[in-house]
Order: C-alpha cells, then sequence, then structure tokens
C-alpha cells in the first residue's frame, strides 16, 4: 500500500522528517516496506523550446535540435527520441548536470559536432518508471526555468507498506493520519474540504435488492461539471500513488478512494439517474472498463440502471464499459456503498480481477464515509471546474445489515493483566480518544464505541491491542514468567537423538528429501500404492502423493548422487510417512530408513546391531518373511511376535535396475514410533566374577536350510547358566564341508560363579551342547 | 696374606678378562645373550674353573678362588647388562628409525577410509534451538503433519471462508469432506493439540516440517520448518513474552544482540507482535512473530481464558540454517547432493 507524505501531512500537522515519520509507523505496526523520495527536482535542468529540427545524412537514428533555453542564446542537442516536433517545449538537461541515474551532462558529440546537452524523457527525470520519448511540456509553458515547477511536480516521499490484514482502515491516508496523529499527539483534520455553495436538493432514486451484499448505498448529485484535464498536482499525487491520471472526474474520484478508503464510481446523471442494487442473472452478461466481456452467476452483485435494469457495474469490483462519463458530461451521480466483504472477495476471485475497490471493500470499509468523499470528490473537482455544484438531498439507503458501531468495556486491570504494566485510566483514554474510539471511564471500566471504520475491532482484547499499540510496545517492558516447569527432552526426543548420532557415527549423512512422490514412484519400489493419500491441489502433478515409505525419496537421491560421480552414499531419512487410515486423519507415523550404495545385508545388518546396542532394543531376523521389494534371499523382516518393527537387507536387484541403480544396495527400515518410545530400565550392574574362565571352541557342519540362530540359541540353552559369551568366530563353505551345508564355529566362553570351573564340569557342558547342536540339525565337527 | 698362586687362578683371570673383551665386542643383544651364556654357563671357562674349586687342596686358597669364581661372574654379569642397556638403546633408535611414517599422509588415507556422517542443517539448527529452549525451562511437542481444518485453522481463531486464510498458500488432502484435510501450513496447530492434552502450566516448544503450496526458489521451498513455542500459565503477560524473546535472543544469538517487539496481526495472537533482533551490526533482521494467545484459541484449546492466558511465537528454522552457513539457495539444502552435505561437519 502505497502512502503519500504530502497527504498525511495535509491531514495531520505531523513532523515532516520521513525518516521520524517511518520509524512511528513502523512502530505502530504499519511496517514500512520501502521509503522512496519522488519528485526531486533536477539541478541544471530547465524548459527549452525546439526552434527547429534537422537530419544529419550520416546519422540516421538521430535528430539535430536546436533549442531556445530562455536566454536568447541557440543552443545545439543531438536527440534518439522521434515524439518531438518543433515549436514543443521539452525539458534541457545542461552542461555540468548530474541526472538523478548518476549520469553527468557532459559535451559530447557525433560526427564532429558537439552536442550542448540531452533533452529528457520522464525516466531519466525520475518521474515514471516508462515513457516513450521525451517529455513534452505545455506550449505556453516558461522557458528557463525548472520543468518541475511547471508541472506543478511536488517533491514528495511515498511509503510502501506492508500493511497486516487487520488494518483495513489503512487502506486509505485518512487511516493511516489518525493513527500518526494520536501517536504525535496533534489533531486529525481530514482532507480538506471547500464545497463552495450547495445546489438545491437533488435525490436520485435507489432501490436496494441484495440487502446482505448491499447494506449501504448512497448518491450524491453534482452539477456544473466539464470533463478536461486534471490539476498536475492531482494528476502527479497519482502518479506517485501508482495510477495513471483519466480525466478531471475519474482522478478526483480515484483520490477519493486512495485518500478516504472510500471506493465511489461516478455517472453521468443523465444517463443513469437512478439504481437498483440486485444479484446477477446465472449468464448475466458485462463487459468491465477493461474491456472483458464477463459471464455472472447468482453470486454477483450488479449496479444497474433504475431506468431499464441493466448493469452498470460490478458491485465492489469494476464499472461497466458502457457507462463511463464522457467528455460530453455535464451531471455526475456519485455512488459510494458498503458492500459485504466476503461476496466481493469471492467476486474478485472468480473473476480474477482484483481491483483497487475490491480490495479495499474485501476487508471492510467504513459505511459513513459517503459523505466525507463526496464533499472531497467535488472539492478536488472545483480546482478545474469551479462551477461544480455539490447538491443537498443526496440519497442514503440503509439496510439492517449495516455494520453499527460497537461498544465495548474494558476495565484497568484487565488491561493490566494482559500487558503486565500499570497504565493509568487518563492514558487509556487519551490514546482511545486519538484513534476516534470515543471512550468513557467509570470507576475502573473504559467503556469505548468501536467507530465503523475499525470492522477489525469488536471485543476487550482488541481494545487492549490499541492502547497496547499507542503506548508503545517498546514501553512496555521485558520480565519472565515465574516458571515451575522445567526444560527436558522427552525419553522419545532423548533417543531420537541418540539414534541420529549412531547414525552419523557409522558415516551415513542425512538426506531430506521430498514427501511428495509421483504415481508410480512407489510401485517401482516394490510397494503398493493402494494406501496413499493424494494432495487435492498439488504443485505439480509429479508431486501429487503422499508418501508412505521413505524408500522412493532415499532411493531416488541416492541414485542423483550415483549419476553425480558420487558412486557411494550412504543416506539416512528420519520422517514421517502418511499412509491412509479409516480415520479423518492418515496413520501417521514417524520411520527411519538408511540405504547405502555398494552395501550389502551385512551392511544392513551392522547398522542394525549398532541401533540395537545403542536403544536396547531388539526383534527376531525372520527370514522367512521376504519384505516388498527387497531381495529374495538377502533379507529378513525384523518381528517382535506377529508385530513388524522394520526390514533389513538388500534392494531387490529388479528395482534397482528399474530405478538405473548400480551396484548392490543394503537397506534398513524401522518403525521408530515403536523403538524410541521404547523405556528401558537401566541395567543392572553384576559383581565382576573373578575366577578363570575357561573357551570350548565347537566346530558344527549346519545345512544351508537351518539358521546359524537356531544352532546358537541350541548351544545357549545347553551352556546354561555358566555361559559368559558366544561368539560366531569362524564359517566356512568349501572343499571338506558337503554341498548345501557350511562350517559354522562358536566359541562359548564358560565361568563358575563362586568357584573354580573342573574339566569334569566343561566335559558335561560339552557334551551336552554337542548334543543340542545335533539336535538342531547340525553335525559336530571331528 | 697373599696365598699361594695356583694355575686355577690364572685360568680364571684370563678367562674373565677374555669374556669381558667379548662382552665388550658384542654387536647385538642377540649376540650377548648368546655369549652370556656360553661364558657364564655350564661349559663356559669359569665353570670349568669352578669345577675344579674340589681339586685345589688348600682350603684358604680354595675359598679365595670360589670368591673370585663368584666376583668373575658378578663382573661378567654387570659388564653384560651394561653392554646390554647400550645395545638395546642403539637397537631401539633403529628400530624406531625404521618405524617412520609420514603422518601428513596418514592424515590423508585415515580421513579417506571414514568420515563421520552428516545432520541436516536443519536438524543440525533445529537442535541448537531446541537445547537452548530446554534451557529456558521449555518442553518439546511434536504434532502431526497432516492436519484436520479445526487444529490448522478453527481452532486458531480462523473460522470456515475467514479472509485471514488468505495468509497461508495451503496444500489440501483430497477427502470426502473437500478443504477438511490439510498439509499443516504452520507448527500452530500443536498449540491446540497441547494445551488439549498437557495440563498447564505449559511452557513448550513446537518444532517441526510444514508445508506451503509455493513453488520453490532460492528463499522458497513448498516443504519446509518452524519452531513454535507456547507458554500458558496463571498471569503471564505481553511483559513476560517481550522478556522471553529477549532470553532466547541473548541465549542463541549471544549476549551483543538484542530483540524488539512490533505490532502486526495474526488471528490467533492478540495483541500481536513481530520480533526484530538487532546484532552488533545495529541493523533490525526480523525474526517470527508472536503475541499473547487469543481468548478464542485458549477456548478453543478447552483453557478458560479468566484463569489462564498465555502467549506463543515462531520462526522459520531453514532460513536461520542458511544464514549461518551462507547457503545462497536453499534448494541446495534439500538437494540430498553429497557434494553440499559433506561440507558441514
Amino acid at each position: 500500500m502505497k502512502i503519500l507524505l504530502s497527504i498525511l501531512r495535509e491531514m495531520a500537522n505531523i513532523p515532516a522528517d520521513p525518516e521520524v515519520v517511518a520509524t512511528a509507523l513502523t512502530d505502530l505496526g504499519l511496517a514500512v516496506e520501502e521509503m522512496d523520495i519522488v519528485g526531486t527536482p533536477v539541478p541544471g535542468v530547465v524548459t527549452a523550446r525546439i526552434n527547429r529540427m534537422e537530419k544529419h545524412p550520416e546519422a540516421a537514428k538521430v535528430t539535430r535540435c536546436f533549442v531556445d533555453a530562455g536566454d536568447g542564446e541557440e543552443r545545439h542537442v543531438w536527440c534518439g527520441a522521434t515524439n518531438m516536433q518543433p515549436g514543443d517545449v521539452v525539458p534541457l538537461a545542461t552542461l555540468g548536470t548530474k541526472m538523478p541515474n548518476g549520469m553527468d551532462i557532459a559535451r559530447r558529440g557525433i560526427l564532429g559536432i558537439d552536442s550542448e546537452g540531452m533533452l529528457c524523457s520522464e525516466v531519466e527525470l525520475g518521474l515514471s518508471d516508462e515513457s516513450s520519448g521525451l517529455l513534452i511540456l505545455p506550449k505556453d509553458s516558461p522557458l528557463g526555468v525548472s520543468p518541475f515547477e511547471v508541472l506543478g511536480i511536488e517533491h514528495d516521499v511515498v511509503f510502501d507498506l506492508d500493511l497486516t490484514r487487520n488494518r483495513a482502515d489503512c487502506w486509505g491516508h485518512l487511516g493511516v493520519a489518525r493513527d500518526l496523529a494520536a501517536h504525535f499527539g496533534v489533531p486529525l483534520n481530514g482532507p480538506r474540504i471547500d464545497v463552495g455553495t450547495r445546489g438545491a436538493d437533488k435525490s436520485l432514486p435507489v432501490v436496494i435488492d441484495a440487502e446482505e451484499n448491499c447494506a449501504s448505498f448512497s448518491v450524491s448529485y453534482i452539477s456544473g461539471v466539464t470533463v478536461g484535464p486534471s490539476p498536475r498536482w492531482v494528476a502527479s499525487r497519482l502518479a506517485h500513488l501508482g495510477m495513471r491520471s483519466i480525466n478531471n472526474v475519474v482522478d478526483a474520484s480515484n483520490l477519493v478512494m486512495l485518500e478516504t478508503n472510500q471506493p465511489n464510481h461516478a455517472y453521468d446523471a443523465e444517463v443513469v439517474s437512478s439504481f437498483r442494487v440486485r444479484l446477477a442473472t446465472a449468464g448475466e452478461k458485462l463487459t468491465t472498463l477493461d474491456g472483458q466481456e464477463r459471464s455472472l452467476n447468482t453470486e454477483d452483485l450488479l449496479i444497474c440502471n433504475g431506468a431499464d435494469n441493466s448493469g452498470v457495474g460490478l458491485a465492489g469490483v469494476m464499472g461497466d464499459l458502457h457507462s463511463e462519463i464522457t467528455d460530453t458530461t455535464t451531471a455526475l451521480a456519485v455512488e459510494s456503498a458498503w458492500f459485504s466483504p466476503d461476496p466481493i472477495r469471492y467476486s474478485a476471485i472468480r473473476h480474477g480481477l482484483r481491483s483497487e475497490a475490491s480490495v479495499r471493500f474485501e476487508r471492510g470499509t467504513d459505511p459513513n464515509a459517503w459523505g466525507l468523499a463526496a464533499e472531497r470528490f467535488v472539492t478536488i473537482l472545483r480546482e478545474t471546474c469551479p462551477s461544480a455544484t455539490l447538491h443537498a438531498g443526496a440519497t442514503l439507503v440503509r439496510t439492517a445489515h449495516c455494520p453499527q458501531p460497537i461498544p465495548v468495556d474494558v476495565s484497568v486491570d484487565a488491561i493490566e493483566r494482559k500487558l503486565g504494566i500499570r497504565i493509568d485510566a487518563n492514558r487509556i483514554v487519551s490514546i482511545l480518544s486519538g484513534i476516534g474510539f470515543a471512550p468513557t471511564v467509570k470507576g475502573d471500566i473504559v467503556s469505548s464505541v468501536v467507530p465503523t471504520w475499525r470492522p477489525d475491532c469488536s471485543e476487550a482484547v482488541d481494545i487492549i491491542e490499541e492502547v497496547a499499540r499507542h503506548f508503545g510496545y517498546d514501553n512496555i517492558g521485558k520480565r519472565l514468567p515465574n516458571s515451575t516447569v522445567h526444560g527436558r527432552l522427552s525419553n522419545m526426543q532423548q533417543r531420537r537423538r541418540t539414534l541420529r548420532r549412531v547414525l552419523v557415527g557409522l558415516g551415513l549423512d542425512e538426506a531430506m528429501p521430498s514427501p511428495f512422490l509421483a504415481s508410480g514412484d512407489l510401485s517401482n519400489v516394490g510397494l503398493t500404492e493402494d494406501n496413499v493419500l493424494l494432495l487435492a491441489n498439488p504443485l505439480v502433478a509429479d508431486e501429487s502423493i503422499l508418501r508412505t515409505s521413505l524408500r522412493p525419496g532415499l532411493l531416488r537421491s541416492l541414485r542423483y548422487n550415483q549419476s553425480h560421480r558420487a558412486p557411494r552414499v550412504g543416506l539416512w531419512e528420519i520422517g514421517h510417512v502418511y499412509p491412509k487410515s479409516d480415520t479423518q486423519l492418515p496413520n501417521e507415523s514417524e520411520q527411519l530408513a538408511i540405504v547405502v550404495a555398494g552395501g550389502d545385508a551385512e551392511t544392513a545388518l551392522t547398522q542394525w546391531n549398532a541401533i540395537c546396542d545403542a536403544l536396547s532394543v531388539g526383534a527376531q531376523l525372520d527370514q522367512s518373511r521376504i519384505p516388498a521389494g527387497l531381495h529374495a534371499t538377502r533379507s529378513a523382516t525384523l518381528a517382535r511376535g506377529k508385530k513388524v518393527i522394520g526390514v533389513v537387507g538388500e534392494i531387490d536387484p529388479v528395482v534397482l535396475d528399474v530405478l538405473g541403480i548400480e551396484g548392490r544396495v543394503s537397506i534398513l527400515e524401522l518403525d521408530l514410533s515403536t523403538l524410541l518410545n521404547e523405556e528401558p530400565k537401566p541395567v543392572q550392574a553384576r559383581d565382576i566374577n573373578r575366577f578363570p574362565s575357561s573357551d570350548i571352541d565347537l566346530a558344527f557342519v549346519l545345512p544351508e536350510s537351518v539358521p546359524a540362530t537356531n544352532l546358537q540359541r541350541a548351544l545357549r540353552q545347553a551352556a546354561g547358566k555358566r555361559l559368559v559369551s558366544i561368539d560366531l568366530f569362524d564359517v566356512y563353505r568349501g572343499k571338506g564341508v558337503a554341498e548345501g551345508s557350511r562350517s559354522v564355529a562358536f566359541r562359548l566362553r564358560l565361568q563358575e560363579d563362586g568357584g573354580t570351573l573342573t574339566d569334569a564340569i566343561l566335559a558335561e557342558v560339552q557334551k551336552a551342547c554337542v548334543a543340542a547342536g545335533e539336535k538342531a540339525g547340525a553335525t559336530i565337527r571331528a | 696374606m697373599a696365598s699361594a698362586s695356583i694355575p686355577e687362578k690364572d685360568q680364571l683371570a684370563a678367562a674373565l678378562a677374555e669374556g669381558l673383551a667379548s662382552i665388550a665386542s658384542s654387536s647385538s643383544s642377540d649376540d650377548l645373550r648368546a655369549l652370556m651364556s656360553a661364558l657364564a654357563g655350564k661349559k663356559g671357562a669359569i665353570a670349568g674353573v669352578k669345577a675344579s674349586l674340589g681339586k685345589v687342596a688348600d682350603i684358604e686358597a680354595r675359598k679365595e678362588l670360589g670368591q673370585a669364581v663368584n666376583e668373575a661372574l658378578t663382573a661378567l654379569q654387570n659388564a653384560a647388562d651394561a653392554r646390554s642397556r647400550e645395545l638395546r638403546a642403539g637397537e631401539f633408535a633403529s628400530q624406531v628409525q625404521a618405524d617412520r611414517v609420514d603422518m601428513t599422509e596418514l592424515a590423508m588415507s585415515a580421513n579417506a577410509s571414514r568420515r563421520r556422517g552428516r545432520m541436516h542443517l536443519v536438524t543440525q539448527a533445529m537442535e541448537r534451538l531446541e537445547d537452548v529452549f530446554i534451557g529456558l525451562g521449555f518442553q518439546i511437542a511434536e504434532g502431526p503433519e497432516v492436519e484436520t481444518d479445526f487444529y490448522n485453522f478453527e481452532a486458531l481463531n480462523m473460522p470456515p471462508s475467514h479472509p485471514a486464510r488468505s495468509m497461508w498458500d495451503t496444500l489440501f488432502i483430497e477427502s470426502d469432506e473437500p478443504g477438511s484435510v490439510v498439509l499443516r501450513t504452520h507448527t500452530s496447530p500443536v498449540q491446540i493439540r497441547v494445551m488439549q492434552e498437557w495440563p498447564p502450566p505449559i511452557y513448550a516448544v513446537m518444532p517441526g516440517r510444514v508445508f506451503r503450496k509455493e513453488t520453490p526458489d532460492a528463499t522458497h521451498m513448498p516443504v519446509f520448518h518452524q519452531i513454535e513455542g507456547l507458554v500458558i500459565d496463571r498471569g503471564i503477560t505481553f511483559a513476560d513474552l517481550a522478556g522471553t524473546i529477549e532470553s532466547f535472543t541473548k541465549a542463541f544469538f549471544g549476549e551483543g544482540f538484542t530483540s524488539r517487539l512490533r505490532p502486526s496481526y495474526f488471528p490467533f495472537t492478540e495483541p500481536s507482535a513481530e520480533f526484530d533482533i538487532r546484532g552488533q551490526d545495529g541493523s533490525w533482521i526480523e525474526l517470527g512473530g508472536c503475541g499473547m494467545v487469543h481468548p478464542h484459541v485458549l477456548r478453543a484449546g478447552g483453557l478458560d481464558p479468566n484463569e489462564w492466558s498465555g502467549f506463543a511465537f515462531g520462526f522459520g528454522v531453514d532460513r536461520m540454517a542458511k544464514e549461518r552457513h551462507g547457503v545462497n539457495d536453499i534448494r541446495d539444502m534439500y538437494s540430498d547432493d553429497i557434494r553440499f552435505t559433506e561440507q558441514f561437519s
């Protein structure tokens, strides 16, 4: 939202220093995004008349202009523009001028003929962002003076405000000026009003059919109008605020909106002399001012000519092209209405037409600003047509839905309880009067009446915020709560951190791929797409599925690195997956996945063992259940009884081929919502057993069909309470061992609890172990 | 009283002299060890003299000779020990010389073989933030990333069709009731869940992943991270909010930093503020939003605004990571490109 300092200073006697004003605006919550000084005269640039023009036979693209800058001396200037003619008055930057863009005007020549200055465009003078040639000044302009003076261009400051959604009132200068006036403690004068003598009563008939959508509609009649150009200051201010000057009537309408936040529309009173406001019929057509024919529906609100009920404006959004005022218009019907915000917003969205009017209506305008708007309209218009007359008896139709001032009480204590500082009643009253909240005090209670220009305020907390804002957030002070809560990580959070450290300790890098998948991403890695959630409005079609597994994303990142000369990456991710559930929200859970390019089943098991160790967890390796998408003979499900807590092994080579990944890839996936939430009890210490221990080495031939863990379990049981540890220390396949079997050798360390092991006991244990091994399907090696 | 000169004595002296000479000239510990077993062993010359002791008739002379034999053995052993020390010193010195490695070369090969993994920059930033908040007495709450309209908007004082909903570009989930399930646009829904589930007083921060329908560019991602704080207690005021923000600023950024609050607007807090921080260079940088929890939000969380009051604050984590490490394009942080990741130890 662009705000001009000159307009603010007309409305209230606030400081002239733009920095001071900018700081105040920021302190009030009207954040200044940018502050631009505009219309600064360029010393050395003067008006000059083009006496004659010549072409040079060898320089087709430039023209020789001979100009008179009022000192009777003819200067020669080369000029690249084409829009000028002899007799035109144009800006001349004389030698030695420093242009706003930093360029120095020096004597330069083409074909040996010097140029004594430069003829300027609006862009070169810093007056506009674009121009299509020289700035042509009025023919009767005095020569040798600043063109800024001739044009009435005011030196000004533009504040670009980043307005918050609540401050509807600050879409007009008046709202900003009100806040600043209160801040600086000066009276708010509002826009200058001089309507002259009012004309006789003239009320144009108005009928409102859509009482909810249009709660207030006013029409003011202005006669004695001559349509023509605007005064320069009007055009200049509009330009600074980003609007184009059209003519004195349209410009007055626009400037009034920018100043008072009251969108308004001027109709030719000869053409539209009565109004009807109704909802459009389905398929009704209207050609808006931008030349587009729009097809309406029954939620669009139309302003219609009362004479034939035909649309003359899409209410609150844009006027009708055919109802514009013309050069011959002499009387105006100036309409100012209050429209319900939501329908205007939907209309604007539906028609892709956010206009200056619609952005204001959809935030909420003041139903009581119409009178001021009409008076200001005439005041501006009278500068170019002194005969313009505002007639008494303006029409004002209101419905039951028109916003009313809202009484709100708040206690001085409540303000202190909210802010943490005692502000005395007088100060509160002074703040609230400054912004028009009409406060009165009775005991501890301050009663306000929220004015209709503040649709954001309706309850006590809103009043407290206004008090805080104008008291100054910086003045409230800082202190700390007296908390009885102790800061800590939960068990789960602590374990997640432990896990992260284990993973980086294993040399694995954390990845964070997108949680959005394309159709096919899951099936390509061997997983089902039956239970996915879809985005209703994805950014792109390839990101329309919410992941149910971390695997596709991690494998994509792995492949990306392989294709960028990093063939052996190890990546992990801890993140959420979102499989569909029977309830409104998905079965969201936290998962861990690790993939290592070039890793194999042993890599994944090493990671699993490290995690088990660090988190004191475990699970059975069930190789009889092949997890989907994993290598059929090099993978296992991690299970606890029937509950699956993860998978471990290698990615199916078919999947790798589909994804274009080279070599083996190890994978470990764990359901962290289970593992991290466990809270293992602290291990209880055992006294060190200082009696000597003995080892028994046992080598068995074990068929490939029997899992090694079966043999280990059998030995563990057979060894009984004397077993300290059992380690697999050798595995051998090949000569001397039958095809389909392998030799596995375990070392059992045994220790007696309270004495030295006797040879007899050792022999007994060994015998029991051999027997147990044979029972588990193994044969002791000779 | 000189004893009679007997031939054994001369033999002993000669053997000793010869032995000492060969010890002195021994060239390695191994040689010396072999030499000593020869000299002092059962077949050595001194042992020979010792064996002939019985043949010496004169008791005095025998005694004298026996003593001399012992002395000779001791002398040999002492000489051998001394020589051994000399030899070992030399041998260790040459062994150490032979052991020489180029430590810089080893450093390189050690590096190449195994480096520690990296945590994502956002995870690193998140852990640092969590640690600071834990130090300030906060606990950590988490919530789902797929949320209902109720938690993401309605409970946060944005009833259906509230215009402020347009402050967030929302990604919606397809459902039987269109618009009822969203990818959370902020971590604020966790506020409501915490209010419903934790008995007050509540001092919690809520880190997490959030989603917006935004096309990725150098400073925006559709998936990014926030951390949100919520305090609910008796008698909590705006001054407590300002003080907590100040404490956080100093704890996280350093004692030289300070903070300020500026009026702003969020539907779920009132009064609302933006908070800015200022470092040594004196310029203010906008960090996040905050405010007093709106009474409507307290009620949605099941708390009575007449008994409990509180404040909330929140800010983006990705930008912090980005600025700490001078990352020019935030998309690099989410590329999973090892060339990017491995820079950050």
